[in-house]
């Protein structure tokens, strides 16, 4: 008889970290290195974990420089959520910085508000192309959210179990 | 850390295992004090101890690119994974940036 190893039911938070940091630049590595730990148990590929730290790497790196303009004060706050139902990850980077007039416009590949920063317009394209979701959330003068989805690892094989 | 050295007119830039814009920042001001020293012509990116890489090494790249591409300089990339390969392709730097077999661009170099 073959018996699926795992059933769980889709939508249910299998578990959830919140971590707050200052908006200075040496919190990008460790932004990165926080959600590559939470997601280790799932056993992701290293494409995968390559994707999911780059898309954070990006979100960060944004609230930073354009949220809070690169004032590198540990005093402005990004706030990460990260919530597992099961294989997806869901991320949720926010800031409470200047926020974004047009999104839809701020999200075309290659525009960039601030190209004196060298900062070359690929952020969000990055976002959206190593997730399978991506939801960006701005309120000028209020800040932004960015809401990121990645199913993560191979489904396990059925009565693969040693 | 990343390190520089002068090859004839070409700037070797061994880039660091992860580049983000916490260490973006100094590599740019670093190349860019060879680039103006008017020794080099063109630039050579390392990634040979590089195993991380966001949109702020798209635009160290890329602000090279400017600099030397007025002069008639080019700029190479070596020792690229498939990875950082494709963020390079992504980002439609393949008419910019000459992704090269590190052999053939150190013989090139040493010429
Ligand atoms: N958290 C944020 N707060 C305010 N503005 C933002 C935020 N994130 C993005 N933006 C706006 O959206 C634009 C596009 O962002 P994106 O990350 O795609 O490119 P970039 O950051 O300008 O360049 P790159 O990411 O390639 O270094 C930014 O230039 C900025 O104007
Ligand atoms: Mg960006």
């Amino acid at each position: 008889m073959i018996e699926v190893a795992e059933k769980r039911e889709i939508g249910t938070i299998t578990n959830e970290v919140r971590v707050e940091f200052g908006a200075v630049s040496e919190n990008e590595s460790f932004a990165r290195m926080a959600v590559a730990a939470f997601i280790t148990p799932l056993n992701p590929t290293l494409e995968e974990l390559a994707d999911v730290k780059t898309a954070v790497s990006e979100a960060v790196t944004n609230a930073i420089i354009h949220g809070y303009e690169n004032r590198g004060d540990r005093n402005d706050k990004i706030l990460m959520d990260c919530v597992l139902r099961g294989d997806v990850l869901e991320i949720e980077i926010s800031d409470r910085g200047v926020g974004i007039e047009d999104v839809s416009a701020a999200m075309q590949p290659l525009y960039t508000s601030k190209p004196e920063l060298e900062r070359s317009g690929m952020g969000f394209a990055f976002m959206e192309a190593f997730t399978d979701n991506l939801e960006v959330r701005s309120e000028p003068g209020c800040g932004t959210n960015v809401r990121m989805c990645k199913k993560i690892g191979m489904s396990p094989w059925i009565g693969s179990e040693e | 850390m990343e390190d520089f050295k002068v090859i004839n007119n070409y700037l070797m830039i061994r880039l660091p295992d992860e580049i983000d814009h916490h260490k973006s920042v100094d590599i740019s001001s670093k190349a860019d004090r060879y680039i103006m020293s008017g020794r080099v012509e063109n630039v050579v990116f390392d990634f040979e101890r590089t195993s991380f890489m966001d949109s702020s090494g798209i635009g160290i790249i890329l602000g090279r690119y400017k600099k030397v591409s007025c002069f008639g300089g080019k700029v190479y990339a070596v020792n690229a994974d498939s990875r950082i390969r494709r963020i390079l392709l992504m980002s439609g730097l393949e008419n910019m940036v000459e992704i090269m077999d590190a052999k053939k661009a150190y013989g090139e170099v040493e010429k």
